[in-house]
């Protein structure tokens, strides 16, 4: 057995997974949300930490298990998150700042302002942006009081959530492992990702004190082994929760692509050795590493508003009572009507990029149904991932294309949606019967790095297909639809005027 | 939450049960399709016919003594649960009972004239397959159809008037054989389909209650007649036994919120 933890945006889960990959055991512990100011997003990491040691032997309880059942442990965590502690407490000097929080705006654009995107963009893959950790640590040690002379004295370390609980699970403030692994750290804007080392011209860039930072590991390797909570389980995979969706869907060849449907949509694609350029605005990072081996890279296209949208229309329109009704909904008529819904509700990203741009309904006649607006709401996530499918092609490299889609997520259970997806990027999508992707790649991570697993190839013999949807829509229908869509994006577009 | 008044929650039942049924019905098929003692079973008929929501045929027709829904409980409407919801909470389960058993597994609900599948999980066994959602199946002829027939939709007088569609040499074509096997069905809490709707193929189901005891939706797997049933025709035991109890988990969740 392999226990995987997932430190997520909302809550810490443990699950048990056997050899043939099947899920055994499950257990979760929600925290809190902390909303200071508009626009900030913290979490309390000391109450991460608690959650993770209850959740660990709640899982083990379930299966009727001891920590001696257990092969390995995995992390899979929320990306991007950051904490400060100090080292002889454990205590965090402020609370952690979320992946979700955009405090970090002005400095980005001070950083572009200054000229400092081509730098970044080479060293990084990819220019500024507030996604990264690197800019949220930059805030903590201008504004936490101690927290810059902590660091330089090395009394205070820097982490994204897997350092942190790692750092716990080998002893915390007795010679717990100070690590991070490469694919957490290449959401810094610190590290070079190509030789996977903290980069020290990024780092006087940042005014980061170079003391404070993990030591940065493959995603399958032997972290170490934990000294509470399971002691004596080594500790074999850490990654963040996409880049473990991509393992855990198997996604080991080049071209292979994996989408994870939740309120946003994440897809990623192996671009093997090769680290991709996207003038499309998708992101280069690294996939995974496993031990000694080369680097795997990957392409990511990000998705802002899918499952979120269906929420809107429950709770905001008040049209459905659950999320699963739109289904029922969409399929009281047999198209959308002539209706398109662009929920552009913060602007529109990659590969669009117009932050200027806010969210239409159009089309509208008398003859439209709430019917037809279901419909719309389910193909404007059909649509979006056509538009980072396209992207992908264009930018992944020669020879590489999406002939396949694997799909996860809570959306997955929609099959007039996945059908959609299927019609909208003409390519069959597969869901596998393991819908807990992101805590499988954990689990995978860590269980290869001990042997339990012999190599990638078991883990591929392990993916089972649970449901397969096959394009079926008229291409003279799908690029009639398509051009709609397109026109119904430009209608989005120069909303919000220049203040 | 207060706890739930389990004799309303079966008077519910009784007023669904009969606006489904196309006929009216006789108080032990009542009784039996929804699990519950004959005394119990009249003693809420006789209510409901007090309080105005269930009548009694006096017409000394063929239906003489029979019970229908009143026209004013039409008010409750068709009441059963969203079929994608169901599928959603139905997820892991059927995902875990394919993975389980190695075969492909069914959620079907039940419509006036047969069974729709709403949900469908392939055999693990990376063969081609296609998708069933949105498909039909006969009520007298799969094992899903017979689950509803048994314990949700009036048993099989259901069908009377209407003909057995023979799909196979071993499809069930008469009225009074499916009555029996109904019969079956309700006493195991199970159903079996061997070879009576595709020659060398079958299916194993078992219901979904709802609360008041009245079915919502059957769980199936489905395979080769030699996986799932063994020399004597009987359902492989393990097989039977991870059905009904992944049915029953299932139940467990959907009576938390029907």
């Amino acid at each position: 057995m392999v226990a995987a933890i997932d430190q997520g945006t909302t809550s810490t889960r443990c699950l048990l997974f056997n050899h043939a990959g099947r899920m055994i055991a499950v257990s979760q512990r929600e925290h809190h949300q902390h909303y200071p100011r508009p626009g900030w997003v913290e979490h309390d990491a000391a109450e991460i930490w608690r959650n993770v040691e209850r959740v660990v032997p709640a899982a083990l309880r379930e299966a009727g298990l001891t920590p001696d059942n257990l092969a390995a442990l995995g992390i899979a965590n929320q990306r991007e998150t950051t904490v400060i502690w100090n080292r002889h407490t454990g205590k965090p000097l402020a609370r952690a700042i979320t992946w979700q929080d955009t405090r970090t705006e002005p400095m980005i654009e001070d950083l572009a302002a200054d000229g400092h995107a081509d730098l970044i963009r080479e060293v990084c893959g990819m220019g500024p942006t507030t996604y990264f950790a690197g800019p949220r640590l930059r805030w903590l040690l201008d504004h936490v009081p101690g927290a810059r002379e902590g660091a330089e004295a090395g009394d205070v370390l820097f982490g994204t959530m897997e350092s942190w609980v790692i750092w716990w699970l080998t002893g915390g403030p007795d010679q717990g492992s100070h690590v991070t692994d490469v694919t957490n750290a290449s959401r810094t804007m610190l590290m070079d990702i190509r030789d996977m080392r903290w980069d020290e011209r990024l780092l006087g860039l940042m005014d980061i004190p170079a003391a404070m930072l993990p030591e940065i590991r493959p995603n399958a390797t032997v972290y170490g082994s934990c000294r509470t909570v399971v002691p004596g389980v080594p500790i074999g995979g850490a990654l963040g929760d996409q880049h473990a969706a991509l393992f855990g869907q198997t996604c080991f060849s080049p071209g292979e692509a994996k989408c994870t449907y939740g309120t946003g949509a994440f897809m990623l694609m192996n671009t093997g050795a090769r680290l991709a350029t996207s003038p499309h605005g998708l992101i280069p990072t690294v996939g995974y590493v496993v031990g000694d081996a080369p680097p795997v890279y990957a392409l990511e296209g990000s998705i802002a508003v899918t499952g979120s949208l269906v929420q809107w229309f429950r709770d905001s329109l008040e049209l459905i009572e659950t999320a699963p009704q739109i289904e029922t909904l969409a399929t009281s008529v047999a198209d959308n009507g002539g209706c398109y819904n662009v929920p552009a509700f913060s602007g529109l990203y990659a590969p669009r990029w117009h932050p200027d741009a806010r969210g239409v309904v159009v089309g509208l006649t008398s003859y439209v149904t709430k019917g037809h607006l279901a419909r719309a709401v389910l193909e404007a996530t059909g649509w979006q991932t056509r538009e980072v499918a396209d992207a992908m092609n264009a930018d992944a490299g020669p020879g590489l294309a999406l002939t396949r889609l694997k799909v996860d997520g809570g959306m997955t259970a929609n099959h007039l949606l996945m059908q959609f997806v299927a019609d909208a990027i003409d390519v069959p999508v597969e869901r596998p019967f393991v819908m807990e992707a992101v805590s499988l790649g954990a689990a995978y991570a860590a269980g290869l790095a001990v042997g339990y697993w012999a190599d990638l190839a078991v883990l591929r013999s392990n993916w089972h297909r649970a449901a397969l949807w096959e394009p079926a829509m008229d291409p003279a229908l799908r690029d009639a639809e398509h051009a709609n869509w397109n026109r119904a994006v430009e209608r989005t577009y120069d909303w919000i005027r220049p203040t | 939450m207060p706890g739930r008044i389990q004799s309303i929650e079966r008077a519910v039942a009784v007023l669904r049960l009969l606006d489904t049924a196309d006929q009216p019905l006789e108080l032990h098929e009542i009784a039996d399709t929804l699990g519950l003692a004959r005394t119990t079973t009249h003693g809420i008929v006789s209510t409901l016919r007090e309080l105005g929501l269930v009548g009694q045929m006096h017409d000394h027709g063929p239906f003489h003594g029979r019970y229908e829904v009143a026209e004013a409980a039409r008010l409750f409407g068709r009441g059963g649960p969203d079929p994608h919801e169901l599928r959603s909470l139905a997820m892991n389960w059927a995902d875990s009972l394919a993975a389980q058993t190695g075969l492909a597994v069914t959620l079907g609900v039940p419509t006036r004239a047969d069974v729709l599948v709403v949900h469908h999980v392939f055999r693990p066994d990376g063969s081609p397959q296609r998708l069933a959602i949105g498909q039909r199946r006969p009520l007298h002829a799969s094992a899903l159809g017979k689950a509803l027939l048994a314990f949700a939709s009036g048993g099989a007088r259901r069908l009377q008037g209407s003909d057995l569609t023979a799909y196979t040499q071993r499809t069930i074509r008469t009225h009074q054989a499916l009555a029996e096997a109904l019969a079956i069905v309700r006493q195991d809490g199970l159903a079996t389909e061997d070879g009576e709707l595709e020659p060398d193929r079958g299916s194993i189901a078992a219901p979904v209650h709802g609360t008041g005891g009245l079915a919502v939706a059957a769980l199936a797997i489905f395979g080769r007649r030699d996986e799932l049933f063994d020399g004597h025709g009987g359902p492989d035991h393990g097989l039977a036994d991870a059905t009904k109890a992944t049915a029953r988990a299932l139940t467990r969740q959907v009576q938390t919120l029907w």
